[in-house]
């Protein structure tokens, strides 16, 4: 599936702001991004397998934190940074939610 | 270009790590460009065993901690392959937030460093910081929970152990510095540690003379001394002989309108006798600058018992703060003695702290100022990048 990679950890693949990534989980996927390029896990997801706190996940619209999450191939999974003073959980994300549709269509 | 090689700072900053280069009489600086522009640059250290090879311990606000290596002084990076981390499924569900003290290994182990994490976990590499495991004599010690402040209190730059000192005479005797949690022993390596806090004080707590729970800033073996230990405390300057086991307070001798608090000090590295602190206002609600925002560094010569203050050349008011790591000696034979500030100024003094003039401006908040010596061909200041697959 198609993974967007935001700027912060372009330096990993290469200036890719996409890539493919395997997996029937989102852990999966980000296990195989880690296998395609080492280290990236590690400044998304902490030792104990949680998702750092000012990272997002989205499969496609929607933003999910739990890495056992089901994905399928033809879902984009986008990787983002969480913006200071913006969406949290009283607004439900939303504010993340349409900078992620931006994203999405560069 | 400055003249000949000088003295090398390396200054690490809330937006990135900065090599600032002397020439051989310390008059010409030269700061090159930004590595890692946009990540809070906590700590560098190059190796004094080899010379060459340079740790960065680096985040940012959204991504995890790492650690980067580099043998060139920062032309070419490469990433930890293994950061500093707790082991996973650990009982108290930590992770490493951020990695904020590193310390070369003793020099009879080659390639081997300790870090020390927020929260305060003690790391050790042994392949020069590329892969990194817990000490587990630590990280999993009985008392950690109760030692280490858990959970955090998330103070402004949260709980870390600092400070690691390994005795030059045994690679397994260290020390270690918790704030808060106070000062801690190991004799085996880091298998099993005791607290070692007697006579220090811990105003914030109830307990008169606790064991443990105080806040250490600071704390500085002297190499050539080692069985003598200086620490700048949240509650004052203070010095131990290790056969006594007891702190002893040496900041009552500095002015009582300075007072004796502050973040940083530094040893001589010739004289066991000499140390420089950075006092500031630990008044009222704590402002953390300069007492009456007069800067000045103090310097001992007798190992506490009289104080002398420097601030020739240094502003008659301004309101920064120098932080733990902030603050570094050389060792040319006038030892020049350097700081940095909160508000992005490098100050140097070539004649061990009485003049002072400022080498840097306007770089972002520096969190850390460390001499390198770099070994002959370990030097390559330009090529900055952050880019960790470019070595």
């Amino acid at each position: 599936m198609k993974v967007a990679i935001p700027t912060p950890l372009r330096s990993y693949t290469t200036g890719a702001s996409a890539v493919v990534a395997h997996g029937t989980t989102l852990d999966e996927v980000l296990h195989d991004l880690d296998r395609q390029f080492p280290g990236i896990r590690f400044r998304v997801v902490d030792e104990q397998g949680r998702l750092r706190r000012h990272m997002r996940i989205f499969v496609d619209d929607d933003m999910v934190r739990d890495l056992a999450t089901i994905v399928r191939d033809d879902h984009v999974v986008t990787l983002m940074q969480a913006l200071s003073g913006g969406a949290g959980p009283a607004d439900g994300g939303q504010r993340v939610d349409r900078s992620v549709r931006r994203y999405t269509n560069q | 270009m400055v003249g000949a090689p000088g003295p090398v700072l390396l200054v690490g900053t809330r937006k990135g790590l900065f090599v600032v280069t002397g020439d051989d009489t310390r008059t010409a600086w030269e700061i090159g460009p930004p590595h890692f522009l946009g990540h809070i640059a906590q700590h560098a250290v190059v190796d004094p065993r080899d010379g060459r090879r340079l740790l960065l311990a680096a985040s940012t606000g959204h991504l995890g901690p790492t650690v980067f290596h580099s043998d060139d002084l920062g032309r070419t990076w490469a990433e930890a392959s293994r950061p500093p981390a707790f082991r996973a499924g650990d009982p108290l569900g930590r992770s490493v937030n951020s990695v904020f003290w590193l310390s070369p290994g003793h020099r009879e182990q080659p390639g081997v460093w300790y870090a020390g994490g927020s929260p305060q976990g003690l790391f050790r590499s042994a392949d020069g910081g590329d892969t990194w495991d817990p000490v587990d004599g630590w990280n999993d010690h009985p008392l950690w929970a109760t030692w280490a402040e858990w959970p955090e209190q998330n103070t402004p730059d949260g709980s870390m152990l600092h400070s690691i000192n390994i005795d030059p005479r045994d690679p397994d005797h260290l020390y270690i510095g918790l704030s808060s949690g106070g000062v801690f022993e190991s004799t085996d390596g880091g298998s099993d540690w005791r607290p070692l806090n007697a006579g220090c004080e811990a105003a914030f707590m109830v307990e008169l003379e606790p064991e443990f729970g105080h806040d250490p800033h600071c704390v500085r073996l002297h190499p050539l001394r080692p069985d003598r230990l200086y620490q700048q405390n949240h509650c004052g300057v203070y010095r131990m002989e290790r056969a006594e086991g007891r702190w002893i307070r040496i900041g009552e001798q500095l002015p009582a309108e300075v007072g004796d608090i502050g973040f940083p000090i530094e040893l001589h590295p010739r004289d066991p006798d000499t140390a420089w602190v950075f006092p500031m206002d630990g008044s009222d609600v704590w402002p953390r600058t300069s007492p009456d925002g007069r800067p000045a560094v103090y310097v001992t010569r007798d190992a506490g018992d009289t104080w002398t203050r420097g601030d020739t050349g240094l502003p008659d008011r301004a309101w920064f703060t120098v932080k733990r790591q902030a603050m570094t000696v050389d060792d040319e034979a006038t030892v020049g003695v350097y700081f940095g500030t909160t508000s992005g100024e490098v100050w140097a003094s070539r004649d061990e702290g009485n003049g002072w003039e400022c080498i840097a401006r306007h770089l972002p908040e520096i969190y850390s100022v460390e001499l390198a010596r770099p070994a002959p061909g370990a030097s390559g200041t330009s090529g900055a990048s952050g880019d960790p697959s470019s070595s």
